[in-house]
């Protein structure tokens, strides 16, 4: 079946097979290996990506024929003109990574998290990045940096 | 871990979908959150010919709380568990189970209504819509019919929809004031299924006794379970303690877990009575109870 896919703002169209998954047709299809393969049954979060600019969701468990006309955002598409995404310089600045499997999907559920709750406390956090795991067990450095993103991105609504 | 190949039908409305699942039969399913289905497609525990995908049908992504509370087939349970409503005391029930199914990202897509038809045994919406006594709202080809959630809960991943019917809503009776729940899940880690769970939602009279109560367990046998004798047993009593151990030890009876990974047996047993006491207590307290 057709189906035409936005991703990081440019539209994708191609042939797919209805069981093809988001996750397969980002890396395959659209050539878009940031978005990562952990678990593959929806336990791990790394292959977290963002629809339509509100909502996580596992690309692991949603079909591309279900994706066909929705927005995506992946890591790819965090930075903008060569400068990091405030929540791409806050892992950076807290070395909020270790081997950096589960970064994207921690960053990606990081983005909504934020857009829902701008101001979010220690717990907020914690339960909000709980559908991602960090094998390498990283998650102190993890909460430091989505805290450091929030008053970053806080910072521009502060000043207007 | 690719699933089998199926036709995918894309639905705009109930009718159309409707449409496609009365000319399917039992080869179709219904594609609506999907966060059960595609993991267990993809592990080949299901393989439908045909999906009907109703995610783009507008009209059944509504959550009404006007009076009784009534859920579409494609609100998310994120949609619930940010709904400014849900934080009042008489939504407590509901309020507790929309922070604990699966995990917060999973929830942004998982429906409630999806969540019901799945009929996990280990389901929290399930144990929550028993307590609270709703309703399951579907249509088929006579038009829509309303099933009362024990007859709508047949048995394990088994519900009363019937090939070329959708099960459009979710409806919970309006709670009065005096009214609140409570949902107690025992869980390994977030994402895993319950060890044991209750759901309670009580409601007081005038005089401060137990006007009706609702008890549910998950994780307690085939499916979520009403535990009529606890209910039978509290209903006109005053709230205390031994009401409350009295109505807990019929929950540990009624209990049939199966012995897995997350524990034995007696541990799940004695869980469940454990957590039906809590809940009460829990529910009880909402309500400026100590008991």
């Amino acid at each position: 079946m057709k189906v035409s896919i936005t991703v990081n703002g440019v539209v994708y169209e191609r042939d797919v097979e209805p069981r093809t998954l988001l996750a397969y047709f980002l890396r395959d299809e659209c050539r878009l290996t940031g978005t990562h393969v952990g678990c593959d049954t929806s336990s791990c979060g790394c292959c977290v990506v963002v629809m339509d600019g509100t909502t996580a969701v596992k690309a692991c468990t949603m079909f591309a024929a279900q994706a066909d006309g929705h927005e995506f955002l992946t890591v790819e598409g965090l930075a903008q003109g060569g400068t990091l995404h405030p929540i791409q310089q806050a892992f950076w600045d807290q070395h909020g990574l270790q081997c950096g499997y589960c970064t994207p999907g921690m960053m990606l559920t990081s983005f909504v998290l934020l857009k829902n709750n701008p101001d979010p406390s220690e717990a907020d956090i914690r339960e909000g990045l709980a559908g991602n795991l960090c094998r390498c067990t990283g998650y102190q450095n993890i909460v430091k940096a989505v805290h450091q993103a929030a008053e970053a991105m806080r910072q521009p609504a502060a000043a207007s | 871990m690719i699933p089998a190949a199926f036709e995918y039908i894309r639905a705009h409305s109930a009718d159309e979908a409707l449409a496609h699942l009365q000319k399917h039969g039992a080869d179709a399913r219904v594609l609506a959150g999907g966060q059960s289905l595609v993991p267990a497609m993809r592990f080949r525990l299901a393989r439908p010919a045909v999906l009907v995908d109703i995610n783009p049908v507008r009209d059944l992504d509504y959550i009404k709380a006007d009076g009784a509370l009534t859920i579409g087939a494609v609100a998310r349970d994120g949609a619930v568990e940010r709904a400014p409503w849900i934080r009042e005391a008489k939504y407590a029930l509901l309020h507790d189970v929309s922070r604990v199914v699966a995990d917060p990202v999973v929830r942004q897509m998982a429906t409630v209504v999806g969540s019901l038809c799945h009929n996990d045994p280990a389901g929290d919406w399930t144990a929550a819509a028993i307590a609270a006594r709703a309703e399951v709202l579907v249509r088929g080809a006579a038009g829509e019919r309303a099933i009362a959630i024990d007859d709508f809960l047949v048995d394990s991943f088994t519900t009363a929809v019937a090939d070329g019917e959708l099960a459009v809503a979710v409806r919970f009776p309006a709670p009065d004031e005096r009214t609140a729940g409570a949902y107690q899940k025992v869980e390994r880690k977030v994402g895993d299924f319950a060890t044991a769970a209750a759901a309670v939602q009580v409601s007081l009279g005038a005089d401060g006794s137990i006007r009706q109560v609702g008890i549910a367990l998950s994780a307690a046998g085939p499916c979520a379970v009403r535990v009529a004798e606890a209910e039978t047993l509290l209903t006109g009593q005053k709230p205390s303690a031994d009401a409350i151990r009295a109505a807990a030890d019929a929950a540990s009876r009624q209990s049939e877990p199966q012995a897995d990974l997350r524990g034995s047996v007696e541990y799940k047993k004695h869980l469940a009575g454990v957590l039906v006491a809590r809940g009460l207590r829990q529910a009880l307290a909402r309500l400026g109870v100590q008991a």
